[in-house]
């Protein structure tokens, strides 16, 4: 096996491994970390299959995280104050169901990145930046200026949504939810990129006229692409907001976007494993570092430059010894 | 005579005051070779970009078997059998060679999500490079191959589209004597399974391969004939061979 493919192997049971251990020692707030490591994993393994694959450089994935977290808090919220939810004649009921709460979730995520990427597929590179961060946006101050929802303040949920057969507040139960989510999503990247559309795509990312020359259409990939990622970090943001109980227009901020993409960029970029192992960093030093100074961030920073200076193909470079995925 | 797989008819294209493209007929019949040639500015590369559907012609049409395809995209006339290489090698240099021979058949199938399709597909691709002699370098990345190699894996890449014609701009381009005479020999083979629309610089290549040239001078074909008879023209000889008449 090479080296990249022992670290595929090895990544998720590690994390897994992690948080059985602190379970058995005793020690949920580590389970709990653990478990916030793999929501924003799952979130980065989204953002990586339009940027990794794609080459499309969203500023704005947040709009799908946010999306998520409000599908959960807002399907919460009328479960637990028994009101129905009115769209025009139809009353739906609120639910504490996670499954329901994550297909929501994920179809409201891949509905919304319809729209916005159709819009900005038509342009790229910095433009497809700014496109991208200014739905964030305009998600972030809808939601801080709809009253209906809590507004600035969000929503509070008192109780964790509920899994059939689990009791969800056990943080070595939710972990086993999300951990195995953020499997799927990891399987479900390793068969896209191994399928004809994910090597169209990735031949689209470096030369899109070869592709047209083939007979397809590159900006129908990057769509799908686009999709599909939204699809993965919103559900990321729905566990999210079931792991704080709590959502927020801070969901849908462009600095949690950029956060997104730093889980990505320290991991290795294209990397299968490059999101889990970004995420796990970024909460290993906020927790660690956090706890030294409340400015730790200068030393996320020095980290990410290093990482941007030195190996370009992240900390999955750094450990593979391959600049190429 | 035999038919014509891809045409086109008073194709004509103006950039502001210049013409590139001036009222531009020709074919390409099923088993030739139709070599286009012309100095530097006729507006070779412009006429390809709007056979292949790159460049939208002003006035003219464009048929490719027999199907009127002006109106179509890159990809749509690609997916009717319309291969083409670049100039330029255009290759995903981070992907093997074998993915980028896959690219073709990937389109011709059409890009979908199914795995054992693509080992179908595999076996297509495989087989091209055997044909184009890069089998050996399969697992390669694109990017590590020698310029020779490039433009021998963008016809590969062609070949797996299972096209009905080829339009190949300039495939000689950079290659040593040696190399083109070995892509010569590969041209040559190709042409009973699609016709080629040959642009080439390379005057011993166009002359050993070619049924018929085409010569384009400032946008306008001036002549149109058997190797012999274009050998022959004096208008030719003086346009393009820099010859006084």
């Amino acid at each position: 096996m090479t080296a990249e493919r022992w670290l595929n192997a090895l990544v998720l049971p590690a994390l897994g491994l992690v948080a059985l251990a602190a379970h058995l020692g005793d020690a949920p707030f580590t389970v709990t970390l653990a478990t916030r490591a793999a929501i924003f994993a799952l979130a980065a393994v989204g953002l990586n299959v339009a940027l990794g694959m794609g080459g499309l450089v969203s500023l704005g994935h947040a709009a799908f995280f946010g999306l998520g977290g409000y599908a959960m808090g807002i399907l919460a919220w009328h479960a637990q104050t028994y009101q129905p939810l009115q769209i025009g004649p139809l009353a739906i009921a609120g639910t504490t169901s996670m499954p329901v709460v994550w297909l929501v979730a994920i179809a409201a995520s891949a509905l919304a990145a319809v729209p916005i990427g159709l819009l900005a597929l038509r342009t790229a590179g910095v433009y497809f930046i700014m496109i991208t961060l200014a739905f964030g946006q305009m998600f972030y101050f809808f939601a801080i200026s709809w009253p209906a929802y809590g507004g600035e303040d969000g929503l509070s949920i008192y109780v964790r949504n509920g899994f059939p057969g689990l009791n969800t507040l056990v943080p070595i139960q939710f972990f086993g939810l999300v951990f195995g989510l953020l499997c799927g999503a990891c399987a479900l990247a390793a068969f896209l990129r191994r399928s004809p559309f994910g090597l169209a795509l990735n031949a689209a990312r470096q030369s899109p006229e070869r592709v047209r020359a083939a007979g397809i259409e590159p900006d129908r990939l990057r769509l799908a692409a686009f999709v599909v990622s939204a699809a993965i970090t919103g559900l990321a943001g729905a566990l999210f907001a079931d792991l704080n109980r709590f959502v927020s227009p801070a969901m849908f901020s462009w600095q949690l976007s950029g956060e997104i993409m730093v889980f990505v960029i320290l991991g290795g970029v294209g990397r299968l494993m490059g999101p889990v192992l970004g995420a796990a960093l970024f909460v290993a030093m906020e927790h660690v570092l956090g706890g030294i100074s409340p400015y730790w961030h200068v030393f996320l920073g020095l980290v990410l430059l290093a990482v941007v200076l030195f190996a370009r193909g992240g900390i999955a470079a750094l450990l593979t010894g391959r600049a190429h995925g | 005579m035999a038919e014509a797989i891809l045409s086109c008819a008073g194709l004509t294209k103006r950039f502001g005051a210049l013409t590139v493209s001036d009222d531009v007929s020709m074919d390409l019949r099923e088993g030739e070779i139709h070599a286009l040639i012309g100095p530097n500015g006729a507006g070779k590369s412009t006429l390809v970009g709007q056979l292949c559907g790159a460049i939208r012609p002003d006035a003219g049409r464009v048929r490719l078997s027999g199907r009127d395809v002006t109106a179509l995209t890159v990809p749509a006339r690609a997916r009717l059998g319309l291969a083409r290489t670049f100039q330029v090698s255009r290759l995903a240099g981070q992907d093997t060679v074998l993915e980028n021979a896959l690219l073709g058949a990937v389109g011709a199938a059409g890009a979908g999500f199914g795995l054992r399709r693509r080992r179908d597909l595999e076996a297509r691709a495989r087989a091209a490079l055997d044909r184009i002699g890069l089998a050996d370098h399969a697992g390669l990345r694109a990017d590590d191959l020698s310029h020779g190699q490039r433009r021998r894996l963008e016809i590969a890449a062609a070949l797996t589209l299972d096209p009905c014609a080829f339009v190949m701009d300039e495939p000689m381009a950079g290659l040593g004597p040696e190399g083109s005479a070995e892509l010569t020999r590969l041209l040559d083979g190709l042409r009973a399974e699609a016709p080629i629309l040959l642009v080439e610089h390379d005057m011993d290549a166009v002359f050993a391969l070619a049924d018929r040239i085409s010569v384009l001078v400032g946008g306008r074909i001036v002549a149109t004939g058997t190797v012999a008879e274009i050998r022959a023209d004096r208008a030719v000889r003086a346009a393009y061979l820099g010859e006084a008449p």
